[in-house]
């Protein structure tokens, strides 16, 4: 049961990066990629009618994570008490912007906007990474299960230990690069005209620097956490992410090459849930990491809930699931195809 | 005010802020899809565009509504775990159930249909744009049920097993998710929201009127928020406000006590209509009474016994009675007049006169905000009566928050919220004074 929920809070979570990611990293990257008022316009118009749905991912996959680990949750939460409302005033405001930007038609008013929307989409791309970095590097556990981090300390991996080191700021930029390479291969397949192609090329880009920095990045990590590679060999799980991964790149940078927009994006998406799904797998069962003493480590199997709650909850979740599926699908199918030029004037 | 309650203080004032604040968008959200929903209903019912005009005017304001509602419902999720950390481990794996069915259950739902039904209704047929705003209102009502199941829990726990270390387990998930307190408090704050939502049409209704604008809108306004206000007010306090006052007599006898600032207990207990409570002679000031009423309201007989608070050690009162006085007697006070007004204008309506009587028209248009107080109101007589609980019975504020987190952190989100939420007000009320001035026969705005 504890592996099941392990599975499904990473599922949905990876599902939420993978989703809201490309909403993200279009924000985060509109103000490069789109020139014209109708170009920015259109960019809304491609993640308007899924960014509010592709958000929940983050909520119902925290909600799951407080059901089945408490622990994890209030430790987590309360220990990283600044960062966390840096990443919800973040959330707040790129909502605002998003929602906001349209109604006045008045070129101060939407240029100001975009100005906030695209800091914060990158600011809360670099904010995840480089909170997945202090999961994977760990963080100074107390035995009562708790842990307060000040955002820096000395910039090194170790006790005393800060929200910010080298590696966790790498595991940021690493994460604004996948996430912009990501929206932009979104852009590429659901704008159209001078956009489209622009955000194509920018895409192919950021993947081939994605495949040079995913090696590197996977070095830092075996020397912040030596724990993680060793874990790889003996677990099918991982392999099998771990080539989602590799193919998912590779196709995402030679469809993208060719012009085949929907392939390089999908590759994209292959590519993340790939490589979080093979990082999860490694760090199974340890959910938080202990930096001093490994025994302190809150893991999948002392995280809070017991199993018959969770088998419960299985239950539940089981039905309710398979019906998000089928809401996404519909709402893909009611908004399918390419913005085009002009169409999106209204945004 | 001691050291121990201190450690908590700023949490508590923060939730207390984003909580009350946030509660001002979802009472409206999901009111008004309701109300929507039964305007679209009638267009596809007779037909027309008249009521399909008025639903678009109306799901304008909805969109605006619900955006501001989401961004301030997320620091909500994430504050159980930043601030109230030992709450969340002592009681999450069953508070989470709640949280994470709303989230799959109600948030996928209505998420995923608001672009169809602000933007959709030039893109998809009829019938589908009814559907959305079908999604709409059972999304909006079930995120209701939801997080109400997990407030309900913190009243009255039930269905939990006390774990080996100490953490609470859920044992009956049947008791936890039809919690008869979670049915009561759910039944009372829908009709709740109801009500805020047909005061606000009912006042952009008046306000047209008043104006000579928008002649037949105006009128359709009037008819609904009338009719949906005075059957809601009506419901908000009878059966279910009774019927949660029943609940509170039974389960939270020292909240009811500090409610009506009641220090003695005894039979034929009197109901205190206005008056001060005076903690410090533990006496109300200058009161009003009815003999017998709390009694009766209380366990439906005049002759009942009712506790007073000195039934009770002082550590288990509520540790700010004064205000959980008022609070409990501003929401009485106000959804009884709500009430009154309701049944006037809906006098005047029926018999066609309403839209020539321009004191009624008045008193409509400027009424909207007193329902939001009523419910703020309302929450504050829940959350204060609950104290010094956060799980009633089991476990005590101030062992829930956060036990590294420094109060001057609590305090320094505290301020960033206080900042972010007025430029979002500003924002928010420029944004719907401009959809009211543009009208319902406007042009749908976007985005």
């Amino acid at each position: 049961m504890f592996e099941t929920w392990f599975a499904i809070v990473a599922v949905m979570l990876a599902l939420y990066v993978v989703l809201d990611g490309y909403d993200l990293g279009a924000g985060a990257l509109h103000l490069f990629v789109a020139r014209t008022p109708d170009e920015r316009a259109q960019v809304l118009a491609a993640i308007g009618p899924f960014w509010d749905a592709n958000e929940v991912w983050l909520l119902a996959g925290g909600g799951a994570l407080f059901l089945a680990f408490p622990r994890v949750l209030s430790a987590g939460f309360s220990g990283f008490y600044l960062a966390i409302f840096l990443v919800v005033w973040c959330l707040i405001l790129r909502a605002v912007a998003i929602e906001f930007r349209g109604h006045l038609n008045e070129p101060l008013w939407r240029s100001f906007w975009d100005v906030v929307f695209a800091l914060a989409s990158a600011l809360l791309a670099v904010l995840f990474g480089a909170a997945f970095g202090n999961v994977i590097r760990g963080v100074p556990l107390t035995p009562e299960g708790w842990f307060r981090l000040t955002l820096f300390t000395t910039f090194l991996p170790r006790d005393p230990a800060g929200i910010l080191d080298w590696y966790t700021i790498a595991a940021g930029v690493f994460a604004l690069v996948a996430l912009a390479g990501h929206g932009a291969a979104f852009l590429a397949w659901r704008t159209s005209g001078a956009l489209s192609a622009r955000a194509q090329r920018l895409g192919v880009r950021l993947q081939i620097a994605l495949a040079v920095l995913w090696p590197l990045m996977t070095l830092a990590t075996h020397f912040v956490n030596p724990t993680l590679l060793p874990a790889l060999p003996p677990r099918p799980t991982a392999w099998l992410a771990l080539l989602l991964a590799i193919v998912g790149l590779v196709t995402a940078i030679t469809a993208g090459r060719r012009g085949r927009s929907a392939q390089a994006f999908f590759g994209s998406c292959a590519f993340i849930l790939g490589m979080l799904g093979a990082t999860a797998a490694c760090l199974f069962p340890v959910m938080l990491r202990s930096l001093t003493d490994p025994a302190l480590s809150i893991t999948a199997f002392n995280g809070g809930a017991e199993a018959a709650g969770l088998k419960t909850a299985l239950g539940w979740w089981s039905l309710g699931f398979p019906v998000v599926v089928f809401y996404f699908i519909t709402i893909h199918r009611l908004h399918r195809g390419r913005v085009r030029v002009g169409e999106a004037s209204h945004y | 005010m001691n050291a121990t309650l201190d450690f908590a203080f700023w949490h508590r004032l923060q939730f207390a802020f984003t909580a009350v604040y946030h509660y001002i968008f979802p009472q409206l959200t999901m009111g008004l899809a309701l109300l929507i929903l039964t305007m679209k209903t009638l267009a596809l019912r007779r037909g027309g565009e008249a009521w399909d005009r008025a639903a678009a005017f109306w799901i304008r304001i909805f969109g605006i509504n619900f955006g501001v509602g989401v961004v301030t419902g997320i620091p909500m999720e994430f504050q159980f775990g930043t601030n109230w950390a030992g709450f969340s481990r002592y009681a999450g794996s069953i508070i989470g159930q709640g949280l994470a069915m709303e989230g799959l259950f109600a948030f996928f739902l209505e998420s995923s249909f608001l672009a169809v039904l602000v933007f959709g209704a030039q893109r998809v047929s009829k019938r589908v744009h009814w559907l959305a705003s079908l999604a709409l209102f059972l999304g909006s009502w079930m995120s209701g049920y939801f997080i109400i199941t997990a407030n309900a829990f913190m009243q009255r726990p039930v269905g939990y097993r006390v774990a080996a270390d100490g953490s609470l387990q859920l044992a009956d998930f049947a008791a936890f998710i039809l919690n008869p307190w979670a049915i009561a408090q759910y039944a009372h704050t829908m009709c709740a929201s109801v009500v805020t939502a047909s005061f606000v049409v009912a006042a952009v209704g008046a306000f047209y009127t008043l104006r000579g604008l928008y002649t037949d809108a105006a009128r359709r306004f009037l008819t609904v928020g009338v009719t949906a206000g005075l059957l809601a007010s009506a419901l908000v306090a009878f059966p279910t406000g009774d019927h949660q006052a029943k609940l509170v007599a039974a389960h939270q006898p020292a909240a009811l006590a500090a409610m009506e600032g009641r220090f003695q207990s005894g039979h034929y207990a009197e109901i205190t209509l206005i008056g001060q409570p005076n903690v410090a002679q533990q006496r109300i000031d200058n009161p009003l009474k009815v003999p017998g009423m709390l009694s009766f309201l209380a366990f439906g007989a005049f002759h009942m016994n009712v506790p007073g608070l000195l039934e009770f050690p002082q550590s288990d009162w509520p540790d700010n009675i004064e205000l959980l006085y008022y609070a409990f007697h501003i929401m009485v006070g106000l959804g009884t007049l709500l009430l009154g007004v309701m049944a006037l204008a809906a006098l005047l309506h029926w018999r066609g006169a309403l839209v020539h009587s321009r004191p009624m028209l008045w008193v409509l248009m400027l009424a909207f905000p007193f329902p939001y107080i009523a419910t703020t109101a309302g929450w504050l007589t829940t959350e204060l009566g609950r104290q010094p609980w956060v799980v009633y019975g089991l476990l005590r504020t101030r062992d829930a928050a956060s036990p590294l987190v420094h109060s001057g952190s609590a305090l320094f989100t505290l301020i960033g919220f206080c900042g972010l939420y007025f430029v979002l007000g500003l924002l928010y009320a420029s944004l719907i004074a401009r959809e009211i001035s543009r009208g319902p026969q406007g042009e749908a705005s976007h985005v």
